[in-house]
């Protein structure tokens, strides 16, 4: 065997290998999408009816609330950026840092001093690597976050909120995840997560357009929206962290795809080169014989004269 | 046919429960309230601790709600709570063990998760 046969061999033997790999975390991709979508779907009913009664408090009385009233000049932010812990995901987490830095340069232009949360290990590396200060980070659970972690997440973020801006409180809470629009679509967003305005609620809510009835409160009013504003921004993050772990799941079963296929076409040229190399070697060795054989006849031709 | 009222118990992860009733009693922070179907539009918020619910069939389940709201209108019962149980899911062993180790450790809020747990058990 030619020396250049081998080592198209040798190439193809490890790119087959690597194919092996990648077409494996494509299907283990694929099937987690589809748990963490059934996983956004089982939290829908309880997000929903907790929007509902927000909608409901909000509309049914004029209750004043430090989560839902905005300063008269915001002077400080907080952003809470959620990335996954591991790569192999295409565009997924350099798409949420980018809008996540879009959108601090933006707060930075009002004027605002920006804190930013982080979660996921892609995004702390990123933020880490460029010594940018990180408020608070957490990671270890984005592949599959469970409610509890979204509490987490949600508490020193109200906490900040409910300070003083004076004492190092914000005065706005902004998140930026990766909305999982479908599988093969998945958008950087950021939106403003607190104030929370009350209206906007309403808007979203999918019973739009419905005459809320007039809502008798236990205990109170008052008492029930500092029950439920929390609960709601929670409830918000832990959609937001289940949207971008189905839409991390969603860009590695890509990712993992496009490799595959890569891997594939790499095999392809490299067996066409490789037989390319075996038949130069072939020709070269039948004219070697056959070189051979006349220079033998000519020189026995000779000598018999 | 007796009037009814329909019941959403809902987790933040899942569906825990939903059918008619004939009766829901929860307990809100100023004490229990019984919902009846007709009630007035309520929303409240809930204590930890059991819930029953007297189906329309006559049948009763209780579930062990930790936190949580109770919302009604329209005839349309929701129970909203961050984690909760039906109490035939509950592992009654487990949850006492948990108590156990919630009492030598001092952690309050384990000790009455668990003891929710128990009572809606009991309630059964």
């Amino acid at each position: 065997m030619g020396a250049q046969l081998r080592v198209y061999k040798r190439r193809i033997k490890s790119v087959t290998a690597t194919k092996k790999i990648t077409k494996a975390m494509e299907m283990i991709a694929a099937s987690r999408v589809v748990k963490a979508q059934r996983k956004v779907a089982a939290s829908t009913p309880y997000a929903t009816e907790l929007t509902r009664a927000v909608t409901a408090v909000g509309t049914g009385s004029n209750t004043k609330h430090p989560l839902t009233t905005e300063a008269e000049n915001p002077t400080r932010a907080a952003v809470l950026l959620l990335t996954s812990d591991r790569g192999l995901a295409g565009a997924f987490n350099s798409n949420a840092i980018k809008a996540a830095e879009q959108l601090t340069a933006r707060l930075e232009r009002e004027g605002k001093e920006v804190d930013v949360y982080i979660v996921g290990r892609r995004g702390v590396a990123h933020y880490n690597f460029r010594e940018r200060k990180i408020s608070e980070q957490w990671t270890g659970f984005t592949d599959a976050p469970s409610y509890g972690d979204a509490k987490k997440v949600a508490a020193p973020l109200i906490e900040a909120i409910e300070k003083e801006t004076a004492d190092g409180g914000v005065d706005e809470l902004h998140i930026v995840y990766t909305e999982f629009v479908s599988m093969m679509t998945q958008t950087a967003v950021d939106s403003r997560l607190l104030p929370l305005s009350l209206k906007e609620v309403a808007e979203e809510s999918p019973t739009k357009g419905e005459i809320l009835p007039l809502y008798d409160f236990e205990p109170s009013a008052e008492d029930v929206l500092d029950a439920l504003l929390p609960r709601y921004v929670e409830s918000r993050i832990y959609n937001a962290l289940l949207q971008s772990a189905a839409s991390k799941h969603a860009a590695t079963r890509r990712a993992m795809k496009s490799a595959t296929d890569n891997a594939g076409d790499l095999i392809e040229n490299l067996t066409r080169l490789a037989n390319a190399a075996r038949q130069a070697d072939i020709t070269q060795e039948i004219s070697e014989i056959v070189g051979g054989a006349s220079a033998l006849a000519d020189a026995t031709a000779g000598s018999d004269k | 046919m007796a009037a009814e009222l329909h019941v959403e118990l809902v987790a933040a992860d899942r569906s825990v429960w939903s059918g008619e009733a004939t009766l829901v009693v929860a307990r809100t922070t100023s004490g229990d309230i019984g919902v009846m179907p007709g009630h007035q539009p309520l929303l409240g918020v809930l204590e930890s601790g059991p819930v029953t619910i007297r189906t329309s069939d006559g049948a009763t389940v209780v579930a062990a709600v930790h936190g949580g709201f109770i919302s009604y209108a329209d005839n349309k019962l929701s129970l909203l709570a961050e984690i909760a149980e039906l109490s035939d899911e509950i592992d009654v062993q487990r949850a006492e063990r948990a108590l156990e180790r919630a009492k030598s450790d001092a952690d309050a809020f384990a000790e009455r998760r668990a003891d929710v747990r128990l009572r809606a058990v009991a309630a059964r």
